[in-house]
């Protein structure tokens, strides 16, 4: 009988001492982290980016990941999209009673792993156990603070007519590879999820020119999520080409075969960025040259027409609107 | 990819829009019957790359827009007894019912599983042998020869926990009744394409000769559909009124015999009750008494219930083709696709989905 | 509707087929169609193949398509 979560590992008590210590403290090793103060203190100067995000992801271990690289590429990711440097991650736990032991280990692991690769440090933290039932296995909150360096200026609001839009590889992996491993839809693929931490990309990006005005990863709703989300608060139009979008075979397949359309769907390792076109091949070059950018490409510009709207100029040369996602994307028959 | 990629080529889409512009004289108006027409339509923004004269025309095509309220509070009453496991396409999850929505039973407690197949409803039967499996058949005749086949797999494996909730329809009587009630004059039709795989060009045929309407068999990609307008628009120039298959690589003139053969041993024509059209007889299939055993309707209490339309709704007449979604008063205000009042809305192949979607104000 | 999609059949065992689409795999039932061959396209509809897809007429369609256009190409100039 493997070992398993108890209620009691949340209950504060030697167990839970015994628990954080072998599974997290060990593991994450890092003075802050050690000290064990009620609350970690560190110094900071600069503008400061501050993000959290709770993960709640079924299954808990998918092809190309698990919750733990999850949760802290998501954060990393959402401060990397301001521009910020991500420094200090908190991580809190919710436990569902009954998860092996062995699986909360091999999370820990892989928050290690991430952590490491991201250059964060996790340095406080929580752990809570609940009744069978209540949590899917694990949930997962992290927030995370970041340092914005001088002169960096993204956001949302700033794209401008004229602007070039790169996306920074093929979309829709990580979304067809969750649903790969749904029950009652299984078909195989080798298809990986694309979670990664892109805060190294973004550097290099921000090394070849300061002036990107908009970054955001297309997370839940995908890329036409996103780039709506752009539009709408730029207030600008923004064109794009079906031909341009990266897709693999394998995401393109999955969404023939179950109806989907891969511009809704989910990817935990892709960026969005709109760049002055002047600046655009430059960057685009920086975006190649990095493990996390090899298939960047412009995908389309921003306009002055339709503000707020997102047109598509489909394969077959027509041009139709790309709304948001509403709703989860379900497979259909129809 | 192979045999779809091929089908999406510019070059060959514009010939045919230039072919399409060249030929037609005369003002048309087309119905597409089936949702996935619907969707290719506006996804490749075909409405507006053909010329004004030409009209298209949602129909009634859409599984799940034409389920009757009744139906589908049936199945969320059904999701709601205990010890059951409903297993349904992913379309109707979020369908609103008179109270409900299976989504909404669903959070709310009840096992309610989307399947891509019947092959997984079989398979969650048969690794939860004392959980009775209700599988919602909907859909057209595509649809329903694998229902069929998932019933006598179950005979053959003496599963005794599988059952169909069949809303299944077909499609000719549901085309019969529109041109019947003639409120909307068609000059064309672009019959579907993978039901056409079952049934082959003979009820369409029928349909041709009957109504005098000409019909051409289309498949789904947006080659396909441009291929089909222009051969419509040859008949109609031409004065023609016949069935002509488009879709020669996925639809023989017979269709499909063992698929038909299979329905018909466990499916008979029963009246059905159309959203939007009304009851229509002989347009559903009910499973046949000695499959008694397998039909939910027959082992489980469902309660009588009311359904009502909800009020503003105009999907009927959407379906019909009389009115489109800019006609409703609800659309895009308190119909949405986040909170859909009819099922034009849910469905993502119905009218007001794809409008929604795609259609925006770029002249859709 | 009728969302149904055309893969490559891979191998089949009794009434089952092992079937590609861009990479993607899965098992999926040919009872309706037991004409079914290993390297055949089939159109598979929610988990079965409704028909095997005619390749040649898929490459007629595209010829024809194609002449069409030319045709009406040269009848413009």
């Amino acid at each position: 009988m493997e070992d398993r979560i108890l209620l009691a590992h949340g209950s504060g008590g030697r167990l839970a001492h015994d628990l954080v210590g072998s599974c997290f403290i060990k593991t994450l090793a890092n003075p802050l982290l050690e000290m064990l103060d009620d609350a970690a203190t560190f110094e900071a100067s600069g503008r400061l980016a501050f993000t959290t995000d709770s993960y709640t992801i079924s299954p808990i271990f998918f092809p190309g990941g698990d919750i733990g690289k999850l949760a802290v590429c998501g954060t990393v990711n959402d401060l990397s999209m301001s521009g910020a440097i991500p420094r200090y991650l908190s991580l809190g736990l919710i436990i569902e009673e009954g998860l092996l032991v062995s699986d909360l280990k091999r999370i820990a692991d892989s928050i290690r792993a991430t952590a490491e690769a991201a250059g964060v440090q996790i340095i406080t933290g929580d752990t809570k156990v609940v009744e069978r039932g209540s949590a899917d296995g694990i949930f997962i909150n992290t927030s995370g603070i970041g340092v914005v360096p001088e002169g960096v200026n993204i956001s949302g609001a700033n794209a401008r007519p004229g602007d070039k839009v790169i996306l920074s590889g093929p979309i829709g992996d990580h979304g067809i590879a969750i649903l790969s491993q749904r029950e009652g839809l299984s078909f195989h693929t080798t298809l990986q999820s694309d979670c990664a931490p892109l805060g190294d990309l973004v550097a290099r990006m921000l090394a070849a020119s300061k002036d990107i005005r908009c970054l955001r990863d297309p997370t839940r709703g995908g890329l036409a999520t996103t780039l709506n989300e752009l539009a709408d608060k730029s207030q600008a139009g923004i064109l794009i080409n079906e031909t341009a979008i990266p897709v693999r075979d394998e995401v393109a397949g999955a969404c023939e075969m179950l109806g989907l359309d891969p511009l809704y769907i989910a990817n935990e390792g892709k960026l969005i960025a709109i760049v002055p076109a002047g600046d655009a091949d430059r960057i685009l070059a920086a975006m190649q040259d990095h493990q996390y950018g090899r298939d960047a490409v412009i995908i389309g510009e921003v306009t002055g027409e339709h503000p707020g709207r997102v047109v598509m100029k489909t394969s077959l040369g027509t041009s139709r609107i790309v709304d948001m996602l509403t709703g989860d994307p379900l497979p259909r028959i129809c | 990819m192979k045999f779809i990629t091929e089908f999406r080529q510019p070059e060959l889409a514009a010939g045919l829009i230039n072919q399409i512009k060249r030929q037609s004289k005369k003002s048309a108006r087309l119905m597409e019957f089936c949702g996935g027409h619907t969707v290719t339509v506006f996804r490749y923004g075909i409405r507006q790359a053909l010329p004004p004269i030409l009209t298209m025309v949602s129909g009634p095509g859409c599984p799940v827009c034409v389920t009757d309220m009744a139906d589908l509070d049936k199945a969320i009453a059904l999701a709601q007894v205990p010890g059951v496991i409903i297993t349904t396409f992913g379309d109707m999850l979020k369908v609103p019912g008179s109270h409900s929505s299976l989504q909404a039973a669903k959070a709310a407690g009840a096992d309610v599983r989307t399947v891509y197949s019947t092959t997984d409803a079989l398979q969650i039967a048969r690794e939860n042998s004392d959980q009775k499996v209700i599988f919602l058949g909907i859909g057209f005749e595509t649809t329903s020869p694998t229902v069929a086949a998932s019933v006598l797999r179950a005979r053959e494996e003496r599963l005794t926990n599988y059952y169909i909730l069949s809303m299944n329809k077909v499609s000719p009587p549901a085309i019969r009744a529109l041109l019947d009630s003639g409120e909307v004059k068609l000059d064309g039709l672009i019959c579907p394409g993978h039901v056409s795989t079952i049934t082959g060009a003979r009820p369409w045929g029928e349909i041709a000769d009957e109504y005098g309407i000409p019909c051409v068999i289309a498949g789904f990609e947006p080659l396909d559909v441009l291929q089909a307008v222009s051969m419509l628009v040859g008949q109609v120039e031409g004065r023609e009124a016949r069935v002509e298959i488009a879709y020669r690589r996925g639809v023989r003139p017979e269709g499909n015999p063992a698929a038909r053969e299979m329905m018909d041993r466990v499916f008979e024509p029963a009246p059905a009750r159309w959203r939007g059209l009304g009851e229509i007889p002989e347009s559903g299939l009910k499973l046949r008494a000695e499959y008694a055993a397998y039909d939910a309707e027959k082992n489980f209490d469902i309660p009588q219930m009311s359904s009502a339309e909800p009020p503003g709704c105009i999907c009927g007449e959407i379906l019909r083709g009389v009115k489109t979604p800019r006609d409703c008063t609800l659309f895009r205000k308190t119909c949405t696709p986040e909170h859909p009042v009819g099922p034009c809305m849910v469905s993502s192949e119905g009218s007001c989905a794809a409008d929604y979607l795609y259609g925006g104000d770029l002249g859709g | 509707m009728c969302l149904a999609v055309p893969v490559f059949i891979k191998a089949i065992n009794e009434n089952d087929a092992e079937v590609d689409i861009g990479g993607i795999t899965r098992r999926i039932s040919i009872e309706l169609t037991p004409e079914a061959r290993v390297g055949d396209y089939a159109i598979v509809h929610s988990g079965y193949a409704i028909n095997i897809l005619d390749q040649k007429e898929a490459e007629e369609t595209l010829r024809l398509l194609g002449e069409m256009i030319a045709i009406s190409e040269v009848n413009e100039n």
